[in-house]
């Protein structure tokens, strides 16, 4: 088991008659990346907030890196880095004054400092453009700045809000890797995002919140797995004529099969809904081989997390794209 | 107290890069007093002599001081705002650091420019051809008396930079105070000779007393009893200020 650097329990938090938290539990553990999603207003950044002591929880237990976010608050300040969505690069530093900057603010000692931010610029590929001015950065590589600069007294809990806002595909795959990195290093990354792509691609485990309240929450697998919308396509070798026939004895044949759900029939096709379950594959073509039905193809597709973020936050979803909220 | 000197250092160090390396920014609270200095100054210049029995450009030049003071701590707090409205800020208050460094850091940034633009004014007013009564130390007691006017008016900046929600408001403010208040104080004009509600406001614009104070030092000479009731009218304004800011911004800042 590995320690939680990031504990929420019953956390409530509101805005004068705005309820913005409900009750929110939630750990994100050491070496893990942690995705936070749900719909602009559902809470996502209030929750940061109080991870960052930007802002005060009404109720429940915060700690972070193992310091209460009420009582610690400057312990909490020292563990963590925030890099907000916004690209909060000053343009007429250079990106070798940015990290100064951020190390002597981070209070690294003397001995220490030159050598990590030498390791800073080489990890985000700056070295050559150390002496650059940020304005004359791309946009990218001012993100990728922004990132260093928040690293540099190695706390073990990243807060990240939005990393890839607005990033090129190339630049968003840099960064991921970059990120990627951070966790092999040990660090719980606490990561705020809209895209599922990136949550897929980056999340051990994911929590989707809507309207204050945490509606699930899961490795992104399980979650997928607990829509119940796995299906396997299976064509039959025939002619058409004789197509039917052979979907009928195929369905027969797989109905008692533990993994199998229901069926339907598709054209020359079997519609198969199964228990997210590896074996589905091997117990379907098994089954058909003892029916005597020749298969052509067959194919397994899960639901993306979008459709999980959907099934579960779909309404709010919605709303929130009608009135902006 | 070691960390507050280093946080602070790191931020005041960001400031003055900015000040290098953006040096036409400066030209923006520049253009006023310039253009009175050469066009005002020259166009009064005989009409004054008869008036005032004084070099109107000595007469000035105080009140070009003001401004320049007045206007540069003015927009002191700007910066602050830019810093809120792009995020930057929120990331300062997520550091392990004090948060009275971020503003103490712009405090001294905006005071070392106030006096950096006040020298300037006074070397181009020698240029052209004032005379400064009380010598060399009477430069340092005149840049110590435009700070004295910046220190109040930079705490009421930065507690505008937490109030304001975008920038050109913050501009407009500065557009519709400094050379107004400049009016209205005895800048241009012997408080006696301005219309009474002119007269009025001129006496509680903390500016009519920065500007007394470097007039008596311009054009008489050292006079310790009359400056001392000037400066003592600065100090308890800036306390107020200072005050007054560090009360709000400690609730912002919390």
């Amino acid at each position: 088991m590995s320690a939680s650097l990031v504990r929420i329990d019953g956390l409530k938090k509101s805005y004068g008659e705005i309820l913005a938290l409900d009750g929110v539990s939630l750990e994100a553990e050491a070496g893990k990346i942690f995705g936070f999603l749900g719909p602009n207003g559902a809470g996502k950044t209030t929750t940061v907030k109080i991870l960052a002591t930007l802002a005060r929880p009404d109720a429940g237990a915060v700690t972070v890196a193992g310091y209460d976010v009420l009582k610690d608050p400057a312990k909490v300040r020292a563990s963590i880095a925030y890099i907000p969505q916004e690209v909060t690069a000053d343009p007429y530093l250079t990106a070798r004054e940015h990290l100064n900057f951020y190390a002597a603010l981070y209070h690294l000692p003397a001995g220490l400092r030159a050598r990590r931010i030498e390791e800073a610029l080489a990890l985000v590929g700056l070295a050559g453009q150390e002496d650059r001015r940020a304005r004359r950065l791309s946009g990218g590589t001012k993100k990728k700045l922004d990132l260093a600069c928040g690293l540099l007294h190695r706390p073990p809990v990243i807060l990240l809000d939005e990393p890839s806002l607005g990033l090129d595909v190339q630049v968003r795959h840099d960064v991921w890797n970059y990120i990627l990195g951070l966790k092999q290093q040990g660090t719980a990354i606490f990561l705020c995002t809209n895209y599922m792509d990136e949550a897929e691609r980056l999340c051990d485990e994911v929590a989707i919140i809507d309207q204050g309240k945490i509606v699930a929450r899961g490795a992104p697998e399980e979650l997928k797995g607990r829509l119940n919308r796995d299906v396997v396509w299976v064509e039959v070798a025939g002619t058409n004529h004789h197509a039917g026939d052979l979907l009928a004895s195929l369905e027969r044949a797989i109905a008692a099969l533990p993994v199998v759900r229901q069926s339907s029939r598709d054209g020359a096709r079997l519609k198969i809904y199964v228990e997210g379950h590896e074996a589905a594959l091997a117990n379907i073509l098994e089954a058909a081989a003892t029916a005597g039905v020749p298969v052509r193809s067959i194919n397994y597709t899960r639901p993306g997390l979008d459709e999980v973020f959907l099934h579960y936050a779909g309404r709010a979803f919605s709303e929130g794209a009608t009135n902006g909220a | 107290m070691r960390d507050f000197i280093d946080e602070t250092r790191a931020q005041f160090t960001r400031w003055m890069l900015h000040l290098k390396r953006e040096p036409f920014s400066l030209a923006f609270n520049l253009l006023n007093p310039l253009i009175l200095l050469v066009f005002m100054g020259s166009a009064f210049q005989g009409l004054a002599r008869n008036a005032l029995g004084a070099d109107y450009r000595a007469y000035l030049l105080p009140g070009l001081l003001a401004l320049t003071a007045f206007g540069n701590s003015m927009g002191g707090g700007i910066p602050l705002l830019f810093d809120r409205e792009n995020g930057s800020l929120t990331r300062l208050m997520t550091a392990p650091i004090s948060r009275a460094s971020i503003i103490f850091s712009r405090f001294l940034a905006v005071n070392v420019s106030t006096m950096l633009q006040c020298l300037l004014i006074l070397i181009l007013g020698v240029l052209f051809g004032v005379r400064i009564a009380t010598g060399v130390g009477g430069i340092f007691a005149l840049l110590g008396v435009g700070l004295l006017l910046g220190f109040g008016v930079t705490a009421i900046s930065l507690m505008l930079a937490f109030r304001f929600e975008n920038h050109g408001d913050f501009f407009a403010v500065i557009g519709l105070t400094s050379l107004p208040l400049t009016f209205l104080s005895s800048a241009f004009v012997p408080l006696d000779n301005l219309p009474g509600w002119m007269r009025a406001v001129a006496l509680v614009n903390p500016m009519t007393y920065a500007i007394d104070a470097m007039r008596a030092l311009i054009l008489t000479g050292w006079n310790p009893q009359g400056l001392a009731f000037m400066l003592a009218v600065l100090v308890v304004f800036d306390a107020v200020m200072l005050w007054l800011g560090s009360r709000m911004l400690g609730r912002h800042l919390a």
